[in-house]
């Protein structure tokens, strides 16, 4: 049952519309930094742009996502409506008004600081205030979650938590406790010095801060996918899930090891020692784990599907899939996507693998093709899954759905394969500009004048994705009946509490995140003579 | 849900839970601050404590390393945007008097008749900086070091604050305005230069760094040069030892020319 259509589609098509912005952005970048424009004389512009598609892409985007489909599966799996329907309005005004006044200082030049902050570069405190906003209005989500659940546990003692609701509700607790980092980091250190309180920053505790929020917010992002994969895919292909329990650990897994891994992102970093390096590298290599748990049981549930329709054969099933189902093509090309993105990550979390890459463009590859590709084509997915609920239409066409959905795939990988290759090559990221006629780069022009031609092949797909939603609601009026998800193999009746409750996990994941980070925090904030003097961007 | 229920060892997922957690983080621990500090066979270490400590980040200075060779005294100064902001009446009066004796080499209105630096309306910061090497002998000069070895910081901070109070004028011989050298609007990507507005004003004012426009083109060619050849080492960072080392004598002499042919009106103000 779907009560608050309005709560989530506004949450959804605000994700949307700011998306496609961003995507824009994202595509002039592309552009203007290629060998097909000539060099822009004020990299500033630049950095502002790309501020402003960080910034969206990073924090507004998936967090509306992840909020709106919430609210969806909070009812719909729960049967039971939103308890606390207006604190969720009071939530998502927070960010529409924090993602404006973040953007204004963007926009006019006065936090060209990129979405990871940077510090001791410092700018505008409204910036910095717009984002605590959005963070704030999502962490009324992730109260509401918990409320909910609660609701509805004491209707329903003892009985197994739907999947889905298990987790949205770990994705929640995950991102409530992964957004601290930032939240001390702009809270303790830039909000003071962006206000003129203070005129030093130490930058290197500031890092550490954020890579505490910055690796677990891939597995934020990531939360919606892989509900998806699990709770919609099975169900829309007309088959079952393998494993209700897989699913539960795989959830349970991402809520512990998420978190204590981030220090991987310092590893250049002289402030933070190799002994927790290496432990935070070994721990990322943990994250494999649900991941591949994943991939088996999905793979599994869709070789039901494939059995049922009548596939026959090792690998004969293949062909028997409901191929000209979007959601089955968008999970074929979102595993397709996540298996090299995965790969890649590999390179990025071994700590000496990582020298050979750090910095380059392969970084800005990877994690456009596992954000980018794998997880938002499922965001795709799940908007087309819902809308018919949500709107009480159906979609306009398939094939333009279809259409979009394959433009979307070829275009993150002609975009992000050369974008590896040239980091490879050495080719610096962040950099607003290159020189094409150096032979040192000459020959990587190429592949940068390809990646561009796919950013333009995804700024298409972005828009046909908008246009099939907005007509979508012109369409005549159709029930889609109730929203379900897919149903496992085996009947859940019964649930070990363990695998039912989240107590232990998010105890695990505290008491990992002190063992992994306190000592690297509290040393640094000890220190006195680590902090360096503000540079303020802009301040002219 | 009872908590006695769940956390307690005889819960499986319980235990499995915490002691798979706990097992690797004991087995990662001990990788990373033991078997791999002495797996590097070029750091020696007095021992296991020590190595450990050094795996966990404590600053440390290991016996074995022989102290870093002494090399050119490096700039000590720390400046912070409002260091110096808004000065009183009184210490640009006392910076007036004591500009007296740079008005040889500076010019009376802080503009120079001898290749010298032109002063008038420079950034508060940047005099002080200057001064503050000078004195310390982070930055020499036969000419101005005598003069900056007897100043105490706050002469430092009145010639400061009176020097950036002072009116930007024309230089001493305006040259016909050139246009910008491809070197100055877009510095080379490749071998590191950032353009040189992104520091000296046309686009970003980084605290410290001057405005160049009408400065005496000598002396921005000397200081580049200085600057390539490591004769000049107070840029903190060496940011400018960088970019000069990787500029070409062509591209040194286009963009001291740029500069010296522009009117100070273009300095853009950072209040």
């Amino acid at each position: 049952m779907l009560v608050n259509r309005k709560l989530v589609l506004a949450h959804f098509w605000l994700a949307f519309a700011v998306f496609g912005l961003a995507l824009f952005l994202g595509a002039w970048q592309m552009f203007v930094r290629s060998p097909l424009y000539t060099w822009i004389s004020d990299p500033e512009w630049y950095y502002r742009s790309l501020t402003a598609h960080g910034t969206v892409m990073g924090y507004v985007f998936p967090t509306l996502v992840a909020m709106g489909f919430g609210y969806a599966i909070s009812e719909s799996a729960l049967k039971q409506p939103l308890v606390g329907v207006r604190w969720a309005w009071a939530g998502f005004w927070l960010i529409v008004v924090g993602a404006v006044m973040a953007m204004v200082p963007v926009a006019l030049g006065r936090a060209s600081v990129l979405y990871t902050f940077y510090p001791p570069l410092i700018g505008s405190v409204f910036y910095y205030i717009g984002v605590v906003l959005v963070v704030v209005g999502s962490w009324i989500w992730v109260a509401l979650m918990s409320v909910n659940l609660r609701v509805w546990r004491r209707e329903h003692p003892g009985e197994p938590v739907p999947l889905a609701m298990f987790a949205n509700v770990a994705g929640s607790y995950l991102w409530a406790w992964t957004a601290v980092g930032a939240a001390l980091e702009l809270l303790l250190q830039i909000i003071p010095v962006a206000l003129g309180w203070r005129t030093t920053i130490d930058a290197g505790l500031a890092r550490v801060f954020f890579s505490w929020t910055l690796h677990a917010i891939v597995y934020f992002w990531l939360m919606p996918t892989y509900i998806a994969y699990y709770t919609i895919v099975p169900r829309a292909i007309g088959g079952r899930l393998y494993s209700d329990t897989m699913g539960r650990i795989a959830f349970i897994l991402f809520l512990v090891v998420a978190m204590p891994i981030g220090i991987h992102h310092t590893f250049a970093d002289p402030q933070v020692g190799a002994g927790f390096k290496f432990i935070h590298s070994a721990f990322t290599a943990l994250v494999a784990l649900p991941t591949l748990l994943t991939v088996f049981t999905i793979c599994a549930s869709v070789e039901i599907a494939a059995r049922l329709r009548g596939g026959r054969g090792p690998f004969g099933w293949i062909g028997a899939l409901p191929w000209d189902n979007p959601i089955m093509l968008a999970v074929a090309f979102s595993f397709v996507l996540l298996g090299f993105g995965g790969a890649g990550g590999l390179i990025n979390m071994s700590y000496q693998l990582d020298t050979t890459i750090h910095n380059t463009q392969w970084i800005t590859g990877h994690f456009h093709l596992i954000f980018g590709g794998a997880i938002v084509i499922m965001y795709f997915a799940i908007a087309y899954d819902l809308w018919p609920h949500l709107t009480g239409r159906a979609l306009p066409d398939l094939r333009l759905v279809r259409a979009q959905l394959w433009l979307w795939f070829v275009g993150m990988i002609v975009t992000t394969f050369p974008w590896h290759w040239v980091g490879i090559l050495g080719m610096p990221r962040r950099m607003a500009y290159y020189d094409y006629s150096d032979p040192a780069i000459s020959p990587q022009a190429f592949s940068v004048t390809l990646s561009v031609i796919g950013a333009f092949v995804l700024l298409i797909s972005g828009l046909l994705f908008l246009y099939i939603l907005a007509t979508a609601h012109r369409q005549p009026a159709a029930d889609a009946g109730a929203y379900r998800f897919s149903v496992p193999v085996h009947p859940v009746h019964t649930v070990p509490l363990a695998l039912n409750s989240f107590a232990i996990w998010v105890a695990l994941m505290i008491g990992l995140t002190v063992t992994n980070y306190a000592y690297p925090i509290l040393t640094l904030a000890a220190r006195s003579d680590t902090s360096v003097p503000a540079v303020y961007v802009g301040a002219q | 849900m009872s908590a006695r229920e769940l956390f307690t060892f005889r819960n499986p997922y319980f235990s499995a839970g915490v002691g798979l957690a706990a097992g690797l983080f004991v087995l990662t621990a001990l990788g990373g601050f033991i078997v791999l500090p002495y797996a590097q066979k070029e750091l020696k270490f007095a021992g296991l404590w020590d190595a450990i400590c050094s795996a966990a980040g404590v600053p440390q200075r290991s016996a074995s390393v022989p102290t870093a060779k002494v090399g050119p005294r490096l700039s000590e100064a720390v400046l912070t945007p409002t260091m110096l902001a808004r000065p009183g009446q009184e210490s640009i009066g006392r910076g007036a008097t004591l500009a007296q004796r740079c008005a040889i080499c500076h010019g009376p209105t802080g503009i120079s008749r001898a290749d010298s630096p032109n002063l008038a309306g420079q950034y508060a910061s940047v005099i002080y900086k200057e001064l503050l090497d000078f004195r310390s002998g982070a930055r020499s000069n036969a000419v101005m070091s005598p003069f900056a070895v007897d100043l105490k910081d706050q002469d430092m901070a009145d010639l400061a604050a009176y020097y950036a109070y002072l009116p930007r004028l024309p230089a001493y011989h305006p040259t016909p305005q050139l246009p910008r050298p491809r070197i100055v609007i877009y510095g080379a990507p490749v071998r590191g230069i950032a353009p040189c507005g992104s520091c000296h004003g046309s686009l970003d004012n980084k605290t410290g760094s001057p405005w160049l426009e009408g400065q005496s083109e000598a002396y921005l060619k000397a200081q580049l040069q200085a600057f390539a050849s490591g004769r000049r080492t107070n840029d903190i960072s060496q940011q400018m030892r960088n970019i000069a080392r990787a500029m070409t004598p062509q591209e040194i002499d286009e963009a001291a020319a740029y500069y010296a042919s522009q009117p100070t009106e273009i300095v853009k103000s950072t209040d």
